[in-house]
C-alpha cells in the first residue's frame, strides 16, 4: 500500500488522467468560438481552355481570392487549411469537386489575405463537359487544432461560367 | 510412503489459488483490451479506428507520432476530407487529403484523388500500377480528431524491436514477481 512502486503508479495514473481531461477541455472550448469568416472570389482570366488528346477538357484560370478567416483561430488552433474547389454537375457525374488552390495558414495574422493566382491543381473534367458549364466556387476551411476534434466548413459562391468555345 | 507424502505436500504448497488468480487477472487484462478495440471498431465503423502517423506528408497539421481517430459512415466522401486508404500491394494505410472527387449520378460510385498537404504532387504515384483514382472500397475511414505525441511509443517499438522485447520481458517479470 505504501511501497514506492505503488505510489509512483498512482501518481502517474492521476497525472495522465488530468492530462487527458485538459486535452478534452481544450478541444471542447473550441465549440464556443464565434466564427464568421468571409470570402470573395473573382475569375480574372481564362488563361486557356482545351480538350486533351484523350478527350478530357482542361481549363486554366486566374483567380482573385479575398478572404478573412481570422475568426477561425482560437488558442487551441494549430493551423487552418483553406482551399478553393470548383463544383459542378455533368450528365454522368452528379457531383464533381476539383480543388484549384490551397494554402496552409499557420497564424491568425496570415488569415486575412488577398491573392491573385492561377489554379495550383489542374482543372480537368472526366469527359468533355466544360464548354458553357455553370459552376460554383467553394472556399473550404479545415481547422486543425493542437489536440482534439477537427472542424470543417465552407462558403459557396455561385454564378461562374466557362466559355462556350475552346481558346 | 514417506516419499509419496512429501510429494503430495510439495504439490499442495504451490498455492494453486494464487497462481489461478494471477492467470485469470492477466487473461482479464488481455481480453478487456480486445473487447475495447472491437467495441471501438463497431462504434466508429472503421476497421482501424486509431492509427499512428508515420511520415511527414501531412505536416504541419499532422506530425510523426500523432495518433488519429477515424470514423467511417455512409456519408459520401467530399473534397477536403482527410481519408485513410489502403493501396493494393501496400501494407500500411496512408492518411492524405482528398483534393478531387467525382461522384456518379446513378450508382453513387466515387472517384477520389488524394494528396498530402506537405507533398508537391498528388498520390497517383502511390496508387497501384495503372490506378488513377481511389474508390470507396479503398477508403478505411476519415480523420475526425487527433492527439499529438502519444503514438511515439508505437513508432519506437516498431523501429527498434529490441525495445519491444525488453518492455514485454520487464512487464512479464513484474507480473511473475508481484505479490498482492
Amino acid at each position: 500500500m505504501h511501497s514506492f512502486g505503488y505510489r509512483a503508479n498512482a501518481l502517474l495514473t492521476f497525472a495522465v488522467t488530468i492530462l487527458a481531461f485538459i486535452c478534452a477541455i481544450a478541444s471542447f472550448s473550441d465549440n464556443f468560438s464565434n466564427q464568421n469568416p468571409s470570402a470573395q472570389i473573382q475569375i480574372l482570366n481564362i488563361n486557356w481552355f482545351q480538350k486533351q488528346p484523350h478527350g478530357n477538357d482542361e481549363v486554366s484560370l486566374t483567380l482573385n481570392i479575398t478572404a478573412d478567416l481570422q475568426s477561425l483561430f482560437t488558442w487551441n488552433t494549430k493551423q487552418v487549411f483553406a482551399f478553393v474547389a470548383a463544383e459542378y454537375e455533368t450528365s454522368k457525374n452528379a457531383l464533381n469537386q476539383v480543388s484549384l488552390w490551397d494554402a496552409i495558414i499557420p497564424e491568425k495574422e496570415h488569415a486575412k489575405f488577398w491573392i491573385q493566382i492561377s489554379n495550383k491543381y489542374r482543372f480537368i473534367d472526366q469527359g468533355h463537359n466544360l464548354r458553357g458549364k455553370d459552376f460554383n466556387l467553394t472556399l473550404h476551411w479545415h481547422v486543425m487544432p493542437k489536440t482534439g476534434k477537427m472542424f470543417a466548413d465552407k462558403i459557396v459562391m455561385s454564378g461562374y461560367r466557362l466559355p462556350n468555345a475552346y481558346r | 510412503m514417506g516419499f509419496i507424502g512429501e510429494t503430495v505436500d510439495s504439490i499442495k504448497s504451490i498455492k494453486i489459488r494464487q497462481v489461478l488468480t494471477q492467470a485469470i487477472t492477466l487473461g482479464m487484462i488481455v481480453t478487456s483490451a480486445l473487447i475495447i478495440w472491437k467495441a471501438l471498431i463497431c462504434v466508429t465503423g472503421s476497421e482501424s479506428p486509431v492509427v499512428v502517423v508515420l511520415s511527414e506528408s501531412m505536416e504541419p497539421g499532422f506530425q510523426r507520432g500523432d495518433i488519429l481517430f477515424l470514423r467511417m459512415t455512409d456519408e459520401p466522401i467530399r473534397a477536403g476530407e482527410i481519408v485513410v486508404f489502403s493501396v493494393d500491394g501496400r501494407e500500411i494505410p496512408i492518411v492524405h487529403r482528398a483534393i478531387k472527387v467525382h461522384e456518379r449520378g446513378d450508382t453513387k460510385a466515387v472517384d477520389v484523388l488524394t494528396k498530402g498537404d506537405n507533398n508537391d504532387i498528388d498520390d497517383i504515384g502511390l496508387y497501384a500500377e495503372g490506378q488513377l483514382w481511389l474508390h470507396r472500397h479503398h477508403i478505411m475511414g476519415r480523420a475526425v480528431g487527433f492527439l499529438p505525441y502519444v503514438g511515439w511509443v508505437t513508432i519506437i517499438m516498431t523501429e527498434k524491436p529490441i525495445i519491444k522485447y525488453i518492455l514485454i520481458g520487464a512487464l512479464g517479470l513484474l507480473v511473475i514477481t508481484s505479490k498482492d
